[in-house]
């Protein structure tokens, strides 16, 4: 039973958070507390029964070999694929429909935490037992929240769009080639603006994902993913409650907050180490990446929008739930170096970008310092056992500043409790990065020596 | 309806041509490119004062015993060449401006596509390379700027250009 809670709740969380790895042993121990969104929650115990997670991902190699980019992360996955349940899995149901594929999400093991490349996680094995026929191009709830949160990353206003050159950055990291990529923006700019609106970024944003997983594109944009029709389907108020709107008073932005007095709580000290390091992997590997990719494609676009989409975020590997990933939610309370609670996967995604947005709400945060402090501490309660009758003395909303102390006391040990845990899986994160960051490298030497072997035919 | 249609860059180079494949292509490719001399002396002859009012529309270029030949240049001197039959009298020249503004139309879509480089060739389903095998050493090889086009440019695949050139080709729209 407990395994099963744990793996819903991986499931369904990790996803949401970039950082997959630190998500787990905050999970397990913060379940109670971790109430982002209700309804999510909810939407994930639903769904995840369907997706079979991963309880056990039993892998499967040769659906890796379906998806020739991957190559470079098979061994990253293969020894993942344990460790870390791929909440990332069900978050790509791309093609999948909710009933189906019940052997899918086994089957689809991923490791793909820490690609550095792609938020897009396509190695994905593609359900095809899709039991209806334009099932692959039916945007799923966890792929449309994927989908939101990167257009919110890239564009804090849901109802405005993303240019195009901004756009062109985003999907240039997934690897597919501009033909391919100018064919899928031909087919999702239905009006031919030069820039996307949410419904359009969202059907852009699927056809490269089942692009990646091998669909061959269509002839025209599928009914499915029509902006009309997306934006029928999925309305947008609800995501508007979202965890990156901390401004709204909806529930899950309070409950944000309290996470975040929470984390503010806990000591400084033990945040602050933490992200440093991988932070700097983080943006190197964005650099490696960037450059590489500009090469690879001899495209003559500017460095600058190269460097400033590496600023973007970046494919996270996990499509983030929308939630608050607490690591967020730190990272605006201790301000930029804390950031990388998240981006331990993605490392590129930046977030240094995501305190842009996220700057603002700290102030909003604070000021509730005091007042869901206690229910701070009452959502602490449950998950530290050791807290007995003295929690249940300090349960009781007084504000009075001992009851307050003592909370934040117990705040303090858990989050210190927490940040041990985050700081091994970090660890591990760092050298997995590290390693991947070589192989980029290597990459792009080749790269280069291809770039210099074509170099006297193109002289013009 | 036409039999070719092409795209030619500032620099007189080609990004798009297409002529109903059971003619010889080669002879579209030496008529559009006469062609342009008379498009640049069409748009020399407005005169610099005249250049905002200058109309976008050239009209016919030069006609031949066969065909005829219209032209269209846009603002960023990205020209569109036309060839259409002589025996075909029922078309109008009202009817050639407006196919000459849905092909603008389609070419301004292309542009707006980020991953189109201006300047590169337009990807085309049924005549990928201008100068390709059916063709050998095309008329281009007398402009000055053509070895641009040739080999690297990564050209973009616009279904939508592509098939309204078809749909040209096809019928009078």
């Amino acid at each position: 039973m407990m395994s099963k809670n744990d793996g819903e709740i991986r499931f369904g969380n990790p996803a949401e958070l970039h950082g997959t790895k630190v998500q787990i042993p905050y999970l397990t121990t913060e379940k109670n507390s971790f109430k982002r969104m209700d309804d999510e929650d909810k939407q994930q115990e639903t769904q995840s029964p369907t997706m079979s997670p991963l309880a056990s991902p039993p892998s499967s190699p040769p659906h890796y070999q379906r998806v020739p980019l991957s190559h470079g992360y098979s061994k990253l996955r293969s020894s993942a694929e344990q460790m870390h349940p791929a909440p990332y899995e069900a978050r790509q149901p791309l093609v999948q429909p909710e009933g189906s594929s019940s052997g899918g999400p086994g089957t689809k093991p991923l490791r793909h935490q820490a690609s550095l490349i792609r938020s897009f996680s396509v190695e994905r094995e593609l359900q095809d037992n899709s039991s209806y026929p334009d099932e692959p191009w039916r945007i799923t709830e966890e792929q449309r929240e994927y989908y939101v949160n990167q257009f919110r990353s890239l564009q804090p206003d849901p109802s405005s769009f993303i240019s195009g050159s901004v756009a062109k950055n985003f999907f240039t990291k997934s690897k597919l080639s501009i033909p391919e990529l100018s064919y899928i923006w031909e087919l999702s700019d239905a009006d031919c603006d030069g820039a996307l609106t949410l419904p359009e970024f969202c059907a852009a944003f699927h056809l490269i994902v089942a692009r990646k997983n091998g669909y061959p594109l269509p002839e025209g944009l599928p009914p499915t993913l029509q902006p009309e029709y997306l934006q029928a389907a999925f309305p947008k108020p609800k995501w508007d409650c979202q965890l990156f709107d901390s401004y709204s008073e909806s529930l899950p932005a309070n409950q944000q907050p309290r996470d975040l007095n929470r984390m503010e709580k806990t000591s400084v000290k033990d945040m602050a180490d933490l992200p440093v390091p991988t932070q700097d992997v983080t943006s190197d590997d964005k650099q490696a990446l960037k450059s590489t990719i500009n090469e690879a494609l001899s495209k003559d676009v500017s460095e600058d929008p190269a460097t400033k989409s590496g600023l973007l975020p970046p494919p996270p590997a996990l499509p983030p739930r929308p939630c608050p990933s607490q690591s967020e939610q730190v990272s605006e309370a201790e301000l930029l170096p804390q950031l990388s609670r998240a981006p331990s996967q993605a490392v590129e995604s930046s977030p240094a970008k995501k305190d842009v947005p996220y700057s603002q709400p700290p102030s909003k945060p604070i000021r509730r310092k005091f007042r869901p402090e206690n229910q701070a501490t009452e959502n602490q309660e449950p998950s530290t056992a050791a807290s007995g009758p003295a929690s249940a003395a300090t349960m009781k909303p007084h504000p009075t500043v001992q009851k307050q102390s003592s909370k934040q006391k117990k705040a303090i040990q858990t989050a210190i409790r927490k940040n041990k845990e985050a700081n091994a899986v970090l660890a591990r994160l760092n050298s997995e990065l590290q390693q991947q960051l070589k192989e980029v490298h290597q990459e792009r030497i080749a790269l280069e020596n291809q770039l210099e072997q074509l170099r006297p035919v193109t002289v013009l | 309806m036409a039999v070719c249609i092409a795209v030619i860059a500032k620099e007189n180079y080609p990004l798009y041509i297409r002529s109903t494949p059971t003619e010889n292509e080669l002879k579209f490719h030496y008529m559009v490119h006469t062609s342009l001399d008379v498009v640049d002396e069409k748009i020399s002859a407005m005169g610099k004062a005249l250049v905002d009012q200058r109309e976008l529309y050239l009209g016919l270029l030069y006609p031949t015993e066969d065909y005829k030949v219209y032209g269209y240049v846009t603002n960023s001197k990205v020209k569109f060449v036309m060839v259409v039959d002589s025996s075909n009298t029922a078309l109008r020249d009202n009817e050639i401006r407006s196919m000459f503004r849905k092909l603008h139309n389609s070419y301004t879509d292309v542009m707006c596509n980020p991953f189109y480089n201006p300047g590169d060739r337009i990807q085309s389903r049924w005549a990928l390379l201008p100068v390709s095998a059916s063709s050998p050493g095309g008329p281009y090889f007398l402009c000055p700027i053509q070895s641009r086009w040739a080999l690297l440019l990564c050209p973009i695949q616009s279904r939508a250009f592509d098939n309204m050139v078809t749909s040209m080709m096809i019928q009078v729209c």
